[in-house]
C-alpha cells in the first residue's frame, strides 16, 4: 500500500502547525520523518491518523484520494498507530487489550477472548515477539508493551504502521529489538512511518528520510548521509553534536558517598552499598537503563529520600539528616528526571520558577517579604544568559517549549555559586539545539570547578559530558570506567555484564550493537 | 478504533509543543505562546495575559454563574406566585397576561431585593435609604473573613469543608472572653478578636496536623470536627458556668461592652468595625499569597506539591500552616458575629455562615479580591432577601436557591462556557 501527502496544511490559531506538505511512503519502505520537538511531526501524523482534519491538501491511499473522520477510518484504511505513551489499560492482559476497542464477540455479547488470545499466538510467533496473551500489561517491560501496541496495530490489518518516537523509552538493547522487528515488518510488506529526533537510529535503519522544520518539509536524506548533515537540516544551522571541551582539571575530591543503601517504600533495596567520589572540576556521568536506582540515588544526594544506610560527605561535612532546604542552601544544585512534576509549577509565572528555590534567600527576600523588582531583574537577566525565548516573564511557565523550560531550571540551579550539581536526565524530551546549550552550561559549570554527578541513561549524552562514567545496574555500580570506553562495553554493562567482560567481549567483536555499527562511519 | 483508545489525549503531546514553540521564533506567528486554540489579540503581554484570565473563565464564569442563577431565580419566582400561577389557567385566551403579571412578580422581587440590599428608594428618609447598603456590609463581614479563610486553603491545595466548626469556635472563644473578663476599653475586643482568632486556628490546626502527620483527609476531619464543634456549642450552652443564668434559653451571658466592636456609624447603623477587619484581612491574605515567601510556599504547594517538596519546601510545614491561618480568618468570622451584631452567643450564632464562605471562596475563585466581592454580593442576598420576602412574598428560600444554582455553575464552567458561546481556555485545548 502507497500512502501520499499532498500540500497537507494544519492550523491551529494563528499557527500553522504543518505548512504544505508532500510525502510518499512506498510499500514496504521505512520511512523516517526526522524533526525537533515541536517541528509538527506529531500532528501530521495525527492527520494521517484521522485525529485531526486537514485545513488543505489532501491524503491519498494507493492513489486513491482519502478523508477520515476519525482514527476508526484511518484504521479501516490499513493505518496503525503506535503511540509515543501507550495506550494501554495497565491491568488488562495482553489479549484483553488486543480486544479493546473491537471486541470479537461470540452469541449474546460475550467476549470473546479466545480468538484474540490466538491473535496474539499468531502474530506473536510470526514476528518471533516472545509476547504471552495472558501477561497483564503493567507486568511486562516497556519493551514488551511497545510490542503490544505494534500487535494491536496489526491485527487489524495495518499495512502502514505509524510509530511515534517509539525509542524514546526503550534501552539501547530494546532498540535494538526494535529496529529488528522494523526490519522484518519491511520484509513482510509493511510500510512504517518512523517519527524521531535520534539521529543514529534513523541512520541505523531508514530507507528514505524527510527532515521537518517548523512545519514543513526542509528536505530529504538519504540514511547515508552523516549525522551532523541530518543535525544541520533538522535545526537549520550548523550544529555540534560533540560538545568541545577541555580535558577536565581535576582537583580535591570535596564529594562522597560512602556505603549508601536506599530501600523503596516497599523496603527493596533500590541502591545497593554504593561508593564514590566526585572531585572538583569533574563530570561523574551515572549511565544505566531507567529504573537501575539512579533516580533513588539523586534523591538521596539532595535529601529527598532518606538513605538506610551509609553517608554522604561535602566539602568535609556529612550531610545526615539535613533537609533538603539545608542542602540547596549548601549549594548543591539540583536537576530534577522528571522536569514537568519536580522541576518547574506549570501554573507559575516564568520569573517564580526561577526562584522556586530561592525564594526565600537574598536578594530575592529579606524576612518574610518577596522583592518583587529584584525578582524581575534578575529574571531577566536569566533569560538574556540562558537565551531563554518567550514573551513575557509574568506568562505561566507551561507555555514555554520543552526546551525553554529545561533552560529555566538551568537557570535557577547554575544561576549561584554551587558546591556540587546534580543533574538527572538533562536533556531528557529536548531538540538537538537545546542539548548543544545545555552540555556548553554544564561544562562551563565544570571548568568554574564544580563537582557534577549528571544522570543519564542516554548513552550519547554520557559520552559526550563524562571524565567518568559510572555504570550502575540493579542499584549497584557494575564498573567506574573512564569516558573513552567503548559504547558496547557501556550497553553491555549497563546490562549487569562485569567490566572486564564486557571489555573482553567488544573486543573480540562478538557484541557489537546494530545502532553503533551505524555510527561508525561519523565518528572521528 | 486501533491503538488510539483515549484519542483525545493522544493528540496533545507533541502538538502542545508545537503549539508552543513555534510562534517564539517563527515570525509568522503574532499571537501569545498559549494562543493554541484562541485568537488571542495582539497587543501587549499585560493586555493578553488580562485576556486570557477573562477568557480562561476564571471572572467572566464567576459573572456569568451569578447572572444565570438571577435568570433561573426569575423563573422559580414566577413560578411559584400564586397570581402568575392564576393566568396559566387562561394562558391560551390571553398569554399576554401570564407575560406581564410573571413580568411584574419577578421585577417586583429582584427590586426589593435591591431595595433591601443596595439603596432603599422608597424610604421616607435618607437614613432609612442608606441602611440597607450597610446591613448587606454586616451580613458581608463574616462570610468575607470566612471566606478567605477557605480560599487560603484552595490555592494551597486544601479542600477546608471546616470553616462553619472554626466560626463556632471563634464566636465561643469571643463570646467567652468576651464577657467572663473584665478589660480596659479597646484592649478588650482586641483581646476577644486575637483569642477567636486562636479558638479558629486550634479547631483548623487538629485537622492540619492530622493531615501532615498521618495524611488523613482534610475534607472528612474537617466535616467530623463541624459537627463536633456544633455540639459542643450546645452542651456548653447548658453549662451553668457558660449559659446566661437569668434565661431558659440556650444563650449565654451577653458581651461587655467593652468587648464589642465599636461601631462605624451612629444607630440605627450596625455597621461595625468588623467590616475593617475584614478589609484589613483581605489585604493580609493578598499580601499573603502575592508578596510573602510563606505565601510563595502555600501556592506552590498548591500547585504541584512534588516540586513544592524538590526545592526544599516542607509541605507538611505549609499543610499545618495554612490550616492555622485559614482557621483564625474563620475563627475572626465568627468574632465578628458575636462581637459585632449579636452581643451574645447563642445556639444558631454562626448560621450557615461557614458553609456558604466556601461557595463566596468559589465564587471570588479563591482570589483574595474576589472573596470579598463575591461576600458583599452574598451579605447583600442575605440583608435584600429579608425585605424581598416581607414586601413581596417571595420565600427567602428563593436566594438559597440563587446561591446553589451559583455553586452548581461554578462547578462546571464548560456548562457556564456552552451557555454563552465562549471558546474554551487555550489551556485545554493544547494540553
Amino acid at each position: 500500500m502507497k500512502l501520499e501527502l499532498s500540500g497537507i496544511t494544519k492550523r491551529f490559531g494563528p499557527l500553522v502547525a504543518n505548512r504544505d506538505i508532500d510525502l510518499v511512503v512506498e510499500p514496504g519502505e521505512i520511512h523516517a520523518l526526522l524533526g525537533e520537538n515541536g517541528a509538527g511531526k506529531s500532528t501530521l501524523m495525527n492527520v494521517i491518523y484521522g485525529l485531526y482534519r486537514p485545513d488543505g491538501g489532501q491524503i491519498l491511499i494507493d492513489d486513491r484520494p482519502v478523508t477520515f473522520s476519525g482514527p476508526g477510518d484511518a484504521v479501516a484504511a490499513g493505518i496503525g498507530m503506535v503511540h509515543q505513551h501507550f495506550m494501554l489499560v495497565p491491568v488488562f492482559t495482553v489479549a484483553e487489550s488486543l480486544a479493546l476497542g473491537y471486541e470479537p464477540t461470540k452469541g449474546m455479547g460475550l467476549l470473546d477472548l479466545a480468538s484474540a488470545r490466538e491473535t496474539v499466538r499468531t502474530i506473536s510467533e510470526r514476528f518471533g515477539f516472545d509476547i504471552d496473551p495472558d501477561a497483564i500489561i503493567e507486568d511486562l517491560p516497556v519493551g514488551a508493551q511497545q510490542r503490544v501496541e505494534i500487535i494491536k496495530a496489526l491485527s487489524r490489518d495495518a499495512e502502514i504502521l505509524i510509530l511515534d518516537e517509539p525509542t524514546a523509552v526503550l534501552t539501547p538493547q530494546e532498540t535494538d529489538e526494535l529496529i529488528e522487528i522494523m526490519k522484518q515488518l519491511r520484509e513482510q510488506g509493511t510500510s512504517i512511518v518512523f517519527i524521531t529526533h535520534k539521529l543514529r537510529e534513523v541512520r541505523a535503519v531508514a530507507d528514505k528520510i524527510t527532515v521537518i522544520r517548523r512545519g514543513a518539509v526542509v528536505g530529504e536524506a538519504s540514511p547515508e548521509s552523516s549525522e551532523s548533515e541530518l543535525a544541520g537540516l533538522m535545526v537549520g544551522r550548523d550544529v555540534h553534536l560533540t560538545t568541545d571541551k577541555e580535558p577536565a582539571r581535576p582537583q580535591d575530591e570535596t564529594f562522597s558517598v560512602e556505603g549508601l543503601t536506599v530501600l523503596d517504600k516497599a523496603g527493596f533495596v533500590v541502591v545497593d552499598d554504593l561508593s564514590f567520589g566526585v572531585r572538583q572540576g569533574e563530570i561523574l556521568a551515572v549511565a544505566g537503563v531507567q529504573g537501575n536506582g539512579q533516580t533513588e540515588l539523586a534523591e538521596a544526594i539532595i535529601g529527598l529520600r532518606e538513605p538506610h544506610s551509609g553517608t554522604i560527605s561535602l566539602d568535609g561535612r556529612r550531610l545526615g539528616g539535613d533537609s533538603v532546604k539545608a542542602r540547596l542552601a549548601s549549594g548543591i544544585g539540583f536537576v530534577p528526571e522528571d522536569r514537568s512534576s519536580d522541576g518547574v509549577i506549570a501554573g507559575f509565572s516564568i520569573r517564580e520558577n526561577m526562584i522556586l528555590d530561592q525564594y526565600d534567600r537574598p536578594p530575592y527576600a529579606s524576612g518574610l517579604a518577596l522583592k518583587p523588582a529584584v525578582i524581575r531583574e534578575k529574571a531577566l537577566e536569566k533569560v538574556e544568559e540562558f537565551d531563554i525565548r518567550l514573551t513575557s516573564i509574568d506568562d505561566p511557565i507551561s507555555t514555554l517549549s520543552g526546551g525553554n523550560q529545561q533552560k529555566v531550571v538551568l537557570s535557577r540551579e547554575l544561576g549561584r555559586e554551587l558546591s556540587l550539581l546534580v543533574a538527572s536526565q538533562p536533556t531528557r524530551g529536548l531538540d538537538v539545539g537545546s542539548i548543544e546549550f545545555v552540555h556548553k552550561r554544564i561544562i562551563a559549570e565544570r571548568d568554574a570547578g564544580t563537582p557534577c554527578i549528571i544522570v543519564s541513561t542516554e548513552l550519547d549524552e554520557v559520552l559526550n559530558l563524562a571524565d567518568r562514567i559510572a555504570v550502575m545496574y540493579r542499584g549497584r555500580i557494575v564498573g567506574i570506567v573512564p569516558a573513552d570506553t567503548p559504547r558496547d562495553a557501556l550497553g553491555l554493562m549497563m546490562a549487569g555484564v562485569p567490566e572486564d567482560e564486557a571489555l573482553a567481549r567488544v573486543a573480540d567483536g562478538s557484541a557489537v550493537t546494530t545502532v553503533s555499527q551505524a555510527a561508525e562511519g561519523d565518528l572521528p | 478504533m486501533t491503538n488510539g483508545t483515549n484519542p483525545s489525549d493522544a493528540p496533545g503531546t507533541e502538538t502542545s509543543v508545537t503549539g508552543q514553540e513555534q510562534p517564539a521564533d517563527t515570525s509568522a506567528a503574532g499571537g501569545t505562546p498559549t494562543a493554541g486554540g484562541t485568537p488571542a489579540a495582539g497587543g501587549t503581554p499585560a493586555a493578553n495575559s488580562v485576556l486570557r484570565d477573562i477568557m480562561s473563565g476564571s471572572w467572566l464564569v464567576s459573572v456569568l454563574s451569578v447572572v444565570v442563577a438571577l435568570a433561573l431565580g426569575g423563573v422559580l419566582i414566577a413560578a411559584a406566585d400564586p397570581d402568575v400561577q392564576a393566568t396559566l389557567g387562561y394562558f391560551f385566551a390571553r398569554p399576554g397576561d401570564f407575560f406581564i403579571v410573571a413580568w411584574q412578580t419577578v421585577s417586583e422581587a429582584y427590586m426589593a431585593l435591591l431595595r433591601g440590599s443596595i439603596f432603599d428608594w422608597e424610604a421616607r428618609s435618607l437614613v432609612r435609604a442608606v441602611r440597607p447598603f450597610t446591613e448587606s456590609l454586616v451580613a458581608a463581614t463574616p462570610l468575607i473573613l470566612a471566606g478567605l479563610g477557605i480560599a487560603l486553603g484552595f490555592r494551597s491545595g486544601l479542600f477546608n469543608i471546616g470553616g462553619q466548626g472554626q466560626v463556632v469556635l471563634g464566636a465561643m472563644f469571643a463570646g467567652y472572653f468576651g464577657y467572663a473578663l473584665g478589660l480596659p476599653p479597646v484592649i478588650h475586643f482586641l483581646f476577644a478578636l486575637v483569642m477567636a482568632a486562636v479558638g479558629g486556628a486550634i479547631w483548623a490546626g487538629i485537622a492540619g496536623v492530622l493531615k501532615a502527620r498521618t495524611g488523613a483527609n482534610e475534607v472528612i476531619v474537617t466535616i467530623m470536627l463541624n459537627s463536633i464543634a456544633g455540639y459542643l456549642l450546645s452542651y456548653l450552652l447548658t453549662q451553668s458556668w457558660f449559659k446566661a443564668t437569668s434565661s431558659a434559653n440556650p444563650a449565654s451571658r451577653t458581651i461587655f461592652d467593652t468587648a464589642a466592636l465599636p461601631p462605624l456609624l451612629p444607630d440605627p447603623f450596625r455597621l461595625h468595625l468588623g467590616f475593617v477587619v475584614a478589609i484589613l484581612a483581605t489585604l493580609f491574605v493578598w499580601w499573603l499569597l502575592e508578596r510573602s515567601t510563606l505565601g510563595f510556599e502555600f501556592r506552590a504547594v498548591g500547585e504541584n506539591p512534588d516540586a513544592a517538596r524538590t526545592a526544599g519546601i516542607s509541605v507538611s510545614r505549609v499543610t499545618i500552616l495554612v490550616m492555622i491561618i485559614a482557621g483564625a480568618l474563620a475563627g475572626l468570622g465568627g468574632a465578628a458575629q458575636v462581637l459585632g451584631t449579636e452581643g451574645k452567643l447563642t445556639g444558631g450564632v454562626a448560621g450557615t455562615i461557614g458553609f456558604d464562605a466556601i461557595t463566596v471562596a468559589l465564587l471570588g475563585r479563591s482570589r483574595p479580591l474576589g472573596t470579598f466581592l463575591a461576600g458583599l454580593l452574598f451579605g447583600a442576598f442575605k440583608a435584600g432577601g429579608y425585605l424581598m420576602q416581607s414586601q413581596t412574598g417571595t420565600p427567602i428560600d428563593i436566594v438559597l436557591v440563587v446561591q446553589s444554582i451559583i455553586v452548581l455553575l461554578i462547578a462546571a464552567p464548560p456548562l457556564v462556557r456552552t451557555i454563552f458561546r465562549l471558546p474554551t481556555p487555550a489551556k485545554k485545548v493544547a494540553a
